[in-house]
């Protein structure tokens, strides 16, 4: 026979339980959604871009487009190969660039440059864009990502280290040269 | 009782299973359930345990590291010992779960099994393909290749439209600013820990309602479920007119699943692991993804869907139809189940395995993508360039240069993104002919600026020149009446 004392002290003792490990969890969770956010939370050096050379602008012929490959500037020990992105690089008159994001501006396939035809075409659905990545056809609804760039030293920086998506063009470093 | 009866005996005093396990083999099902409609189910469950095992045996070799992975599936392929049949194995074993568990949902829609009691039942089926085709596509990333690579660029676009939160969700998906050894490591966290995790709690709660609400009678037309009396019906069926499931109805299952077991086998012997295709390098651009084939539909829809409708239709559709398949047994909870008194219900299968075919049929033929080597690869056929004058010929070959052969087809090479042209000249005047290639429209991209005019008047004297015999061009009728002459 337990007396009402008795009762209320082990009643006491669950409670006291409860509140521990609810303690316990906020104390585990902060850190365990800190690391699982950790790749969208991440603030320094303003996120992910940074300035980083293509290599020298004798590599790019005036009135080209050519490929150009860098290392991402944030990669981990494991990425091997993919820690290499590419990019077309048009080299409009000597002084003024373009350099566009390899991913087409509809899914993120790979984009190639057909000089013959002055046109960029994506072997997935069929975009379309012309020498200055503006959207000629098929499904994409805007031009071609462009990084920011700038010439230093004969060297050709741009500003890269994210992949392009379709959802945060406003967050990356588009750089509008057109002449037109 | 001989030396393994008293050491079962020995187990079963402490664990006290033998009678709880006898309930459940030998619980009572109608005695015409025990149908070869009705066997998927269990073959579902024969494939998923395949899948645990021989996805442990490639966990024993595998590495999900983004500059390792590759090589190790060529190495599982042609280093180890049998190592392409596990790979095989675990690949065809994936293909036949996601048919069996969608032909198994089917039979469940066509035979109203999903009906009151067992709404929940179907719910938990409804998670259960989902985390099937999770593991599907979480499954191809594995496999580390171009289409794995691509395939992700795809997903991480499609996931950069969700509006505000977008870029989030893709670094989130990532597990970085690009697709690199993060990401494979977060998937093949996903395909070996979390989605399996999900798929054997779903299993049990499936199984366990199965057992508590019994299998699905046979429907009769004119049989209806009623919340009030069914109960009572079903155990007057199982009870007066049922067989136990074991061992008299369970017969089907064993011999259905066992030749499931051989399919798969066969198809990994015969055709052999899937991949790993190319190099998951970037800076190799001369690949065109696709993805594994319980996905082309949805490939196909993305290239068929009017641009604005895109991102609304990817970001909403699969919630719609989430949320379709949830609602359906609230929303027809009782009432018949026989297929021959719902014809609602067969039109909407047929609808959408029709659906389901073509768009899949379409993605494998992919006619809106572009031949990136069609223009250097395919010349043009003779018969286009018989009798033609030398105008004519040289439009040809502006033809053949300027890529116009990725999209238009001539004779049997070519793409199919843009019409074919062996007869365009019956469609088109030259004048029509001159402006679409200037000005472009219609999908296609305006050459003003990259042809001559001298380019662009062979060009489309060629195209002139494209009509069967006998046959005259078009012509403009109204041309005629501004000179002055008759028709």
């Amino acid at each position: 026979m337990s007396s009402p004392e008795q009762t209320s002290r082990r009643g006491l003792l669950v409670r006291i339980g409860v509140l521990v490990n609810m303690v316990a969890g906020v104390v585990l969770a902060v850190p365990i959604v800190r690391y699982l956010l950790s790749p969208a939370s991440r603030k320094r050096k303003g996120g992910y871009d940074s300035w980083l050379s293509l290599g020298s602008v004798d590599r790019f012929p005036v009135g080209e487009t050519r490929l150009a490959v860098f290392r991402n500037p944030v990669v981990m020990p494991s990425d091997g190969a993919t820690g290499e992105v590419s990019c077309w690089v048009r080299n409009v008159d000597g002084d003024k660039f373009q350099v566009f994001a390899i991913n087409c501006a509809h899914l993120g396939c790979p984009v190639r440059w057909f000089a013959q035809s002055n046109l960029f075409m994506c072997p997935c659905h069929g975009g379309a864009y012309y020498a200055d990545g503006a959207r000629a056809s098929g499904p994409p609804e805007r031009g071609l990502f462009e990084y920011a760039w700038k010439v230093e030293k004969g060297q050709l920086h741009i500003r890269a280290g994210e992949m392009p998506t379709p959802g945060q063009l406003t967050t990356l470093g588009v750089r509008r040269s057109r002449w037109a | 009782m001989g030396l393994m009866g008293r050491i079962g005996g020995w187990f079963d005093e402490r664990l006290q299973l033998a009678k709880p396990m006898k309930e459940v083999m030998q619980h009572p099902v109608p005695r015409r359930s025990a149908s070869w409609f009705y066997v998927f189910g269990s073959a579902a469950l024969m494939l998923f345990i395949l899948q645990l095992v021989t996805g442990i045996l490639l966990a024993l070799i595998y590495v999900p590291s983004a500059g390792e992975a590759w090589n190790v599936l060529h190495e599982l392929n042609q280093g180890i010992s049998a190592g392409w049949f596990i790979r095989a194995l675990h690949g065809w074993g994936s293909n036949f779960m996601v048919a069996i568990v969608l032909i198994h949902m089917v039979q469940v829609f066509l035979f109203g099994a999903y009906k009151y009691p067992r709404q929940l039942t179907w719910i938990v089926g409804v998670l259960l393909l989902l985390v099937t085709l999770g593991m599907a596509f979480t499954g191809q990333i594995m496999r580390w290749d171009q289409d794995a690579y691509w395939g992700l660029g795809i997903g991480a676009s499609i996931a950069s439209r969700v509006p505000v939160v977008g870029p989030a969700v893709v670094k989130l998906m990532l597990g970085g600013p690009i697709i690199a050894g993060a990401t494979l490591s977060r998937f093949f966290a996903l395909h070996v820990f979390v989605v399996p995790g999900l798929l054997i709690a779903f299993v049990a709660v499936h199984l366990l309602l199965v057992l508590k609400l019994g299998i699905n009678e046979w429907p009769m037309p004119g049989r209806v479920v009623r919340r009030a009396t069914y109960m009572q019906e079903y155990h007057q069926l199982t009870h007066t007119d049922g067989i136990p499931f074991v061992p008299k109805a369970v017969g089907k299952d064993i011999v259905f699943s066992g030749v499931i077991l051989l399919a798969v086998a066969a198809c990994a012997f015969f055709l052999g692991p899937f991949g790993p295709g190319g190099q998951p390098d970037p800076t190799i651009i001369q690949t065109a993804p696709r993805p594994d084939f319980f996905f082309l539909w949805l490939y196909t829809t993305l290239s068929y869907l009017p641009p604005s409708y895109e991102t609304p239709v990817l970001l909403i559709g699969p919630a719609l139809i989430l949320i379709g398949l949830i609602a359906l047994p609230f929303i027809a909870g009782e009432g018949e189940k026989s297929v021959r008194r719902r014809p609602l219900a067969v039109m909407a299968v047929v609808f959408v395995a029709v659906g389901w075919a073509s768009l899949t049929r379409l993605g494998l033929h992919t006619p809106w993508s572009p031949e990136m080597e069609a223009w250097s690869s395919q010349p043009i056929p003779d018969k286009f360039l018989a009798h033609r004058t030398p105008l004519e010929r040289q439009g040809a070959l502006v033809f053949q240069v300027k890529q116009c052969r990725n999209c238009h087809a001539l004779g049997d090479g070519g793409g199919k993104r843009g019409p074919p042209l062996d007869e365009v000249a019956v469609r088109l005047t030259g004048d029509q002919l001159i402006r679409q290639v200037i000005q472009g429209g219609g999908n296609m991209p305006a050459y003003g600026k990259n042809l001559t005019p001298p380019e662009t008047t062979a060009l489309v004297a060629f195209l002139e020149s494209l009509h069967p015999d006998g046959q005259t061009k078009a012509k403009d009728a109204s041309r005629a009446a501004v000179a002055g002459g008759g028709p």
